[in-house]
């Protein structure tokens, strides 16, 4: 019974992560019509604003002992974060939560990038067909993780998440269901903290006279047009707030895994996936995606289910997908005429 | 089905072939000529015109291409290792299974359009990776590739040679395809040039014609009375035919294929091929294939030391941020300069390299009315 | 469309005697050559070396690792820095003034840890840039592919980052050789470590990169632990490149097993290893036993990657720059003089593969790739990190001691993450050749 319960609380978990990389991507389709294969790549710039971040907290003096020598024959170092020594217990407890601190460059930083992004490039391919935009978004990945690749390296670099969050949790003790249904913080934070910037895009989008505005010219652009209404600057702020987006839910993974330059590619697939399967443009079939995808996956990854279908856990996302698409032409709550020319 | 082509086709068909035959000449001032890279510029020349006659005149973005160009190889090396080392019966077999699946694959993916359709291609061939690339490894041989080894059967073979004492070469009636040399280009080449012939007759027939209508209005097609699904049907067909010879050439010229070969961004790599070179024309395809296979195989062997060597004729204090700088976009950044031309050629030419050169001739021929030379990607409204 | 098959038959014919036509002059000319001719033997004043190694992906930063060390071989073999190792092998046929008085060069390219592209610049170095010798290696499928290759072209291929055991088993070639260790290596040494620290009466929870390396490695370590006592809850495979592996770890929570068994390499293990350690494994305490994690390939760099996560795990080694003997020094020095940080173990690897290559060539008096085989193999030298080594002749497999390493509690800096446990000596390391099945196949020489 725990197992289920774990498998649950874990799909959910997935599932908050997956609809949270997926909503920016919604967002952007929903309002602006365009097909935006960078999406991964702010995912990667917000997990890096998190390294960058933590990099300046940790910038050293470094005072070099000319006397002694490393075993490859450098002269020693010690060094001391400049953060530590000028702050004191602060500054040691701001490098204890850089990570969640580096929400307040990355919202800036992502903000910034995701205006300039729209009004320099995307503003121009609204009206040019959805394979230009795959292209040309597609270019653009590749150059910011390249030039990712060129300042951080390729490899992982660790981010800890706070100690206060490092540990697990008993969720069974508070839920008074048994001692082993253990889950850990980091994760639980990531799934409230999904759960919250969702609720916040709703609320944005309906209960904002701004948000009204918004979800009027995605449905008729011209209309809103006459209205006299600059539909274009809000689409610059709905692709800065999708940017955002990514970029909150990139610096939050960190801790679960640690950032490449590469790991928006991985997840591009996946968050295209989620949003076909919720429904282009949808954000609520989003979400909905992303935690039915989320759930079934951690399903197909338990032994018994894999016993018995051999090889299941590897294709059950894409699975899914085929016979969500199959048996409901637009997803789960897609609307209709979209993305079909 | 066919009308005699255009004189001006057959002008197109002779210049294509002299330029393809010529290849090793060509490209020996570019450092391309040797047979490996000619072979594949071919072979992906092969897989972007077939990628072309789907998308480029239906409209149809498949993301699952390159399924069937690793379905194709399997089916080729498996030939190799059961049958025969000739490389006609594993073309063969190559061309056949991948037509094969692609029926099945077009058959449901075809239900949907737009980027449902993409999806559905995309799902099917990362399906086809993540199994070939762990649990159908007696199928595949998984992360090792499947290879040849020197207890295969190789059945036909058997009754006709004695074994030798290493692994056998693929060969065709005696000529060595594999392991280097200039036979294996020509074969690629000749193919090409054939495949060039049969899309320029698909595009010019009014079974083409029939795909351009779908791809700019499916709905007015089907309000005629018109059933598309059979010619859609046909054409992905015929370009999942074309991915499969690909990857039967490719497994004939190496006899080794890893599952890799399925996985998207190969599947994108043929996208990228087809738009940069200039989706719906004949020869862009083409043009594309060879530019994104020259930067992954020269650009990435260039560094600092061959960047001063070329560079040596400057004074020093010119060179060396010169070199500092090139060097961001060699070697190892090779995928960097790929995306900054991606999005130059998209931003400046939505019509691929194409494009660019009919600019350049229009700015040399100054007739209006010449603009239809060449038939030109048509934008889509985005809807 | 029916007149295809006919036309292509056709077209094949003529493509035939095309191919013939123009193959024909090119076939006289490099029949020229007196018989001993291999291929790309050079011919002039330089001899050129391929380095075939991943720049971008996900092991980008330890191919440029390779690439440092097969820069820094060149320099040594030309008789520039300090030598290196040159002088620290034993025994040594090389002279410091290039290979048979012909200077080093060397061509590189970017095998993108695909096994297509790999064989693509392996291609393109054997074909244009007429490299005698390929080098290089990030993952198995690579090197095995590269591997096969080689043996097709007749140019010898030393293997680089490879540890499957299939390199040297299953499809081992005549002209593929390996210095690295492998699974099998590391689960024999590994074991006694292991069991002494985490006691006999064990049950472990294998999760496993489902690919064939992974395969093997499982199969290694559930060998040699079954062999101490311990028992094998479940082994459960997880797919390549899994970003989040919290769906497999969680079962591991109830499924009563006090050890887990991470077969991933590279970013699976980054992950999966940072993943297990969130959730609390290290802290738990089952069948009254601490929990306790084992990644039994250890790397530098994803150590590096894995941060804190790597603390007090242990894992096996090929080699440490913070070993004590003098080729280690040495190599540490002169690797740290040039890019001041110490080198990892694909770099020494690699290295030592360069310079035995060299030295085979110096010893057999040509470049002739059948006289050079001969050479190497059954060669047993001594002085280079790894105590007296053999390249076995029967499976080309280097057979020498490897490390138990530990993620240090303490680490100075980033290079300072894991202190040796054990030098695992080369007796108990040693196996059957003949275990893994595999022919070499022969190894006449190839006009390319």
């Amino acid at each position: 019974m725990d197992a289920i319960l774990l498998q649950i609380l874990n799909g959910l978990d997935k599932g908050g992560a997956y609809a949270l990389i997926a909503l920016g991507l919604t967002l952007v389709f929903g309002t602006l019509g365009v097909v935006n294969f960078a999406h991964g790549a702010l995912f990667m710039l917000g997990a890096f604003c998190a390294v960058t971040f933590n990099k300046l907290l940790n910038l050293e003096s470094v005072v070099v002992d000319p006397e002694k020598t490393t075993a490859w024959g450098s002269p020693l170092e010690t060094r001391t974060p400049y953060v530590e020594a000028w702050l004191g217990d602060f500054g040691v407890f701001l490098n204890d939560y850089s990570v969640p601190a580096s929400i307040m460059l990355a919202i800036p930083v992502m903000l910034l990038l995701g205006i300039a992004m729209e009004r320099g490039l995307i503003r121009h391919f609204y009206k040019r067909p959805h394979a230009d935009q795959i292209l040309v978004t597609f270019g653009l990945a590749i150059v910011i993780q390249e030039i990712i690749k060129h300042f951080f390296g390729a490899n992982p670099i660790p981010q800890p998440a706070p100690d206060a969050f490092a540990g697990t949790v008993y969720v069974g003790q508070i839920l008074g269901m048994g001692q082993t249904l253990a889950y850990p913080w980091w994760r639980i934070v990531y799934l409230l903290f999904s759960l919250g910037v969702i609720g916040a895009v709703f609320a944005f989008l309906q209960f904002t006279t701004y948000g009204m505005v918004v979800r009027a010219g995605m449905h008729d652009r011209q209309t809103v047009g006459f209205l006299g209404i600059d539909i274009e600057r809000r689409f610059t702020v709905v692709f800065g707030l999708a940017a955002v987006v990514a970029g909150v839910a990139g610096v939050m993974y960190t801790p679960i895994l640690p950032p490449d330059y590469h790991m928006g590619m991985e997840f591009l697939v996946l968050s295209f996936v989620v949003v076909v399967v919720g429904g282009m443009g949808s954000l609520g079939g989003a979400v909905a995606a992303g935690f039915l995808l989320g759930i079934l996956q951690s399903f197909a990854s338990m032994n018994e289910i894999k016993s018995l279908v051999p090889g299941i856990d590897h294709v059950i996302i894409y699975l899914v997908a085929v016979v969500i698409l199959l048996t409901l032409p637009r997803g789960l709550l897609g609307r209709k005429g979209v993305m079909e020319d | 089905m066919f009308n005699n082509p255009a004189r001006n086709d057959w002008m197109l068909l002779a210049g294509f072939s002299a330029v393809i035959l010529c290849l090793p000449i060509l490209l020996e001032p570019i450092g391309a000529a040797y047979p490996a890279l000619m072979q594949k510029f071919c072979i992906f020349g092969i897989f972007a015109i077939g990628f072309n006659i789907l998308f480029g005149l239906t409209g149809y973005l498949s993301f699952g291409h390159a399924a069937f160009l690793g379905v194709g190889s399997y089916a080729a090396v498996w030939s190799f290792k059961l049958f025969t080392m000739n490389a006609i019966p594993a073309i063969v077999m190559a061309v056949f299974f991948a037509a094969a699946f692609a029926v099945v694959v077009g058959y449901v993916c075809l239900r949907r359009s737009g980027i449902y359709f993409s999806i559905l291609t995309l799902a099917f061939a990362q399906m086809c990776y993540n199994l070939a690339y762990s649990v159908l490894t007696p199928l595949t041989n998984g992360e090792t590739g499947l290879q040849l080894t020197l207890n295969d059967p190789r059945v036909v073979d058997g009754l006709f040679f004695e074994p030798s004492a290493g692994l056998p070469r693929v060969d065709l009636f005696g000529l060595p395809i594999s392991g280097g040399g200039y036979a294996g280009f020509y074969l690629c080449a000749i193919t090409l040039i054939v495949c060039f012939y049969i899309a320029m007759r698909i595009f010019r027939s009014p079974f083409g014609m029939m795909l351009r209508a779908i791809k700019s209005n499916q709905n007015r097609m089907r309000y005629t009375g018109f059933n598309t699904r059979p010619y859609l049907l046909a054409a992905f067909v015929i370009s999942g035919m074309y991915a499969g010879l690909a990857g039967g050439l490719m497994a004939a010229t190496d006899p080794l294929v890893g599952a890799e070969r399925m996985q998207w961004t190969a599947s994108g790599e043929v996208v990228l091929m087809t738009i940069l070179g200039g989706v719906g024309t004949l020869v862009g395809p083409v043009l594309g294939a060879a530019v994104i296979k020259y930067f992954e195989n020269i650009f990435s062997s260039f560094d600092d030391h061959a960047l001063h060597g070329v560079l040596g004729f400057l004074p020093n204090s010119i060179e060396n941020p010169i070199v500092s700088f090139l060097s961001l976009f060699v070697g190892d950044g090779w995928n960097l300069t790929l995306g900054v031309v991606f999005m130059l050629i998209v931003i400046f030419l939505p019509g691929g390299i194409m494009e660019g050169l009919r600019r350049i001739w229009n700015l040399f021929n100054r007739r209006p009315g010449n603009r239809d030379a060449m038939p030109v990607a048509q934008t889509q409204p985005a809807e | 469309m029916k007149f295809e098959p006919m036309n292509r038959r056709l077209f094949l014919k003529t493509s035939a005697i095309a191919g013939v036509g123009l193959a024909a002059p090119m076939h006289f000319i490099r029949n020229a050559y007196a018989d001993d001719m291999s291929c790309n033997v050079p011919t002039g004043d330089t001899v050129t070396f391929g380095w075939n190694v991943p720049l971008t992906g996900a092991y980008a930063d330890e191919g440029k690792d390779e690439l440092k060390a097969f820069q820094l071989a060149v320099k040594h073999l030309n008789g520039e820095g300090d030598g290196g190792l040159i002088s620290v092998l034993k025994p040594t046929a090389l002279k410091g003034n290039g290979i048979l008085g012909k200077k080093v060069a060397y061509v590189h390219g970017d095998s993108q840890t695909k096994s297509d592209a790999a064989r693509d610049g392996a291609k393109r170095m054997i074909e244009r840039d007429g490299a005698i010798m390929i080098s290089g290696g990030s993952s198995s499928g690579v090197a095995v592919a590269v591997q096969g290759l080689c043996q097709e072209l007749g140019v010898i291929f030393m293997a680089g980052l490879t540890h499957s055991n299939d390199t040297t088993g299953k499809d081992k070639k005549r002209y593929g050789f390996r210095h690295f260790f492998n699974a099998y290596q590391s689960g024999v040494a590994l074991a006694p470590v292991i069991g002494e620290a985490y006691g006999k009466d064990r049950r472990a929870y294998h999760l496993t990169a489902d690919y064939t390396w992974g395969w093997t490695q499982e199969e290694s370590i559930k060998n040699a632990t079954e062999a101490l006592g311990w028992q094998t809850v479940a082994a459960v495979r997880t797919p390549l490149g899994a970003a989040d592996f919290s769906q497999y770890i969680t079962p591991v929570l109830n499924s009563g097993a006090d050890v887990l068994i991470l077969n991933h390499y590279g970013k699976d293990m980054v992950n999966s290893l940072t993943q297990s350690v969130q959730f609390g494994l290290r802290d738990k305490q089952v069948n009254g036993k601490n929990f306790e994690i084992v990644v039994p390939l250890f790397s530098e760099l994803m150590a590096q990657g894995a941060g804190d996560a790597v603390k007090g795990i242990y894992g096996t080694s090929n080699w440490d720059w913070k070993l004590e003997d003098d080729a280690t020094k040495a190599f540490t020095k002169s690797f740290g003089a040039e890019y001041s940080t110490p080198p990892s173990q694909a770099a020494h690897t690699c290295y030592v593969q360069a310079l035995l290559y060299a030295d085979a060539c110096e010893r057999a008096g040509t470049f002739y790739a059948p006289e050079v085989i001969k050479a190497l193999e059954g060669f047993e030298f001594d002085g280079m990190g790894n105590g007296k080594t053999l390249y076995r002749a029967e499976d080309h497999q280097c057979m020498k001691s490897c490390l138990v390493v530990q993620g240090k509690e303490d680490p100075k800096d980033k290079f300072d993450l894991m202190q040796v446990v054990k030098v695992v000596p080369r007796e108990e390391t040693t196996y059957d050749a003949a275990m893994f099945g595999g022919e070499l196949g022969p190894s006449d020489p190839k006009q390319c």
